[in-house]
């Protein structure tokens, strides 16, 4: 059975998600962010591991909004 | 400036072909340099004789090429030379990485035994050049010109044409196949306008080859951002005869001339070893790099094979080790096409397997490179991010990119090989294993040299039928010799012995099955039944 991405509502707790997201990047500088955010993308796509999923994700993540 | 090495100097010798008007010969070589000379011994073993042509006189200034990996050390066995490169070579499997001032991990990369060679070797390339000088000359077959430069290159339908620039003044040579062998500023490239296409790096690297007593472990050594060379890389690695190869990234805006002055190398070196370090500069290059190739690797009579086919960026050590594979790709189709065992077209294989190859390697150093130089602030993010992550968690270490070492170039597969799932494809290199016979211990690449082999697997002494059906096969193809392998345990008088049952793992056999081997140590196809009409048929489409 081949998975893809989930892209329906999966999340258990939205607001608490991104409120954990925002908090993470409180106080550091952009580099700093975007070395942290870079790590949590890593760590993600481990957790996932499937290439079909990763890569659906990765064009998904490129798509213009609206297009 | 060398003191562990004194380059030979191989005199030049007038040729009878320079008072004679059209000379010919079957083969020449374009490039005395590593795979040249590879060529010429591998075709020499097969009773070809070749004239070499070298603008030079001497083998390789500095250590150049360095890592040669195990599928190398295979080939070289072949040609006679494997003990004395392991003799010689400092083996190392094992790897560290560090990141800024701490090791992140350490790698081993064979951590399975039951191989006649190990993963790598290092060496200097003049070493192996030496050698392989020695042995083109013992075999009688090569004729190695030296001060022989090719001015001018030509083709029609069956002969090429080279012009040729000596002491004594110019000469011509025609040939039915060339090889050029002529590095990465092939002369043979240039004469016929072929592009040489691909992607440059804007980066400089520095490489030191230093004399030094130090207590460094025999290991590759990886440093990403290193508090001694803030914000590049750099790579130290173990060479025989106390010298050690040291690689530091430059970046782009530096003066390679500058950086090459003993003034300014010296401090760099001194931050990196330890002010207390003793050691003295052995060779000193400064270089940017290119992954590129030439579109097609024969040009009608012209066959490129090494640097001038293809140039790849050195973490990973593809560059050496692509060109002896090359070669040893090459020369037993051009020895069954002379000896008329093979038709003509057999050689456009050469290219319909080596192109894989190459891109591969292009695709691999061009990954490792844009991992070790990130092109801008978010790649350095994801590498810098990798790199923290890769201290602590494993998963991260595969991600970690310093290079991904060469290995036998495997052809893509759809599903296991025609034996299951454990069995090899056809085009994979032969994996080795090690055999037995009474008190006799050997490896199985040491049985296959030469010819096409079959490789028949049992678990009982052969039957009446079977010695039957192996003597049909070897006396309708003397090109084709049989090796009979017995299953591990298997009371069988007189055969080889899978001893570690590493043979029947590695190539998924079972008993009664059937391999067909190259002459290159490749899997032509398997079989789970002897079959003579469907091995002749493999070996006849294995020479089309």
């Amino acid at each position: 059975m081949t998975s893809h991405l989930v892209t329906d509502p999966n999340i258990d707790a939205p607001d608490e998600f991104y409120a954990a997201l925002t908090e993470l990047h409180r106080d550091l500088d952009d580099p700093e962010s975007a070395k942290v955010n870079a790590k949590l993308i890593l760590l993600l796509a481990n957790h996932i591991g499937d290439a079909v999923v990763l890569n659906e994700a990765i064009a998904l993540a490129r798509s213009k909004p609206g297009a | 400036m060398p003191k562990t090495y004194q380059n030979p100097r191989y005199p030049y010798r007038r040729s009878a072909d320079q008072d004679s008007a059209g000379a010919h010969h079957p083969v020449i070589i374009v490039g005395a340099g590593l795979v040249g000379l590879t060529a010429a011994v591998d075709l020499a073993t097969r009773g070809v004789p070749t004239v070499v042509l070298d603008d030079d006189d001497t083998v390789s200034f500095g250590s150049r090429a360095l890592c040669f990996s195990q599928r190398t050390l295979e080939i070289y066995d072949r040609l006679g030379l494997g003990d004395r490169l392991q003799a010689k070579g400092v083996t190392w499997n094992r790897g560290k990485v560090f990141f800024k001032d701490r090791l992140i991990y350490s790698f081993d990369l064979q951590p399975e035994g039951g191989h006649r060679w190990p993963a790598f070797i290092n060496l200097q390339q003049y070493y192996p050049e030496q050698w392989l000088v020695e042995r083109a000359e013992e075999s009688g077959l090569v004729d190695l010109r030296w001060k022989n430069r090719v001015t001018g290159v030509s083709q029609d339908g069956d002969t090429a044409t080279l012009s040729v620039e000596t002491p004594d003044g110019p000469y011509q040579l025609t040939c039915d196949y060339l090889l050029a062998a002529d590095g990465a500023r092939s002369q043979v490239r240039r004469c016929f306008g072929l592009a040489f296409d691909g992607q440059v790096f804007q980066d400089h690297f520095l490489i030191a080859d230093v004399v030094m007593k130090a207590d460094f472990p025999t290991e590759r050594w990886f440093w990403f951002d290193p508090p001694f060379h803030p914000g590049q890389s750099a790579l130290l690695h173990k060479q025989p005869d106390g010298v050690w190869r040291i690689d530091l990234q430059l970046g782009w805006d530096t003066d390679p001339e500058e950086e090459k002055k003993p003034e300014n190398v010296i401090p760099r070196l001194k931050a990196m070893l330890g002010e207390e370090v003793d050691f003295e500069l052995e060779w000193v290059s400064v270089y940017t790099f290119q992954c590129r190739r030439l579109e097609r690797f024969r040009h009608g009579r012209v066959f490129f094979i090494g640097d001038s086919a293809h140039q790849v960026s050195p973490f990973g050590a593809r560059g050496g080790n692509a060109g002896v594979q090359d070669a040893d790709n090459l020369c037993w189709k051009l020895a069954a096409v002379l000896d008329g065992r093979a038709r003509e077209s057999l050689l456009d294989s050469y290219e319909v397997e080596r192109i894989p190859a190459t891109e591969e390697n292009i695709l691999h150093s061009t990954r490792s490179t844009d991992f070790i130089t990130p092109k801008n602030a978010i790649s350095r993010a994801f590498r810098d991010a990798t790199l923290e992550l890769a201290a602590e968690l494993p998963f991260a270490r595969a991600l970690v990119n310093s290079g991904r070492l060469s290995r036998a170039y495997c052809p893509p597969h759809d599903g296991p090989g025609p034996l299951g799932p454990n069995s090899l494809v056809p085009g994979s290199p032969c994996p080795d294993a090690p055999l037995q016979r009474g008190n006799q211990r050997s490896w199985l690449l040491q049985q296959l040299q030469g010819g096409f082999f079959g490789i028949y697997f049992t678990n009982q002494p052969l039957t009446e039928e079977e010695r039957g059906k192996l003597a049909r096969l070897t006396g309708d193809h003397p090109d084709l010799q049989s090796l009979v392998i017995a299953r591990q345990g298997c009371r069988t008088p007189g055969l080889w012995q899978d001893c570690d049952g590493l043979f029947e793992a590695r190539y998924g056999a079972t008993p009664g099955s059937f391999t067909l081997v190259r002459p290159d140590q490749h899997v032509v196809q398997s079989w789970s039944v002897l079959d003579c009409e469907a091995v002749a048929r493999s070996r006849a489409e294995a020479l089309s």
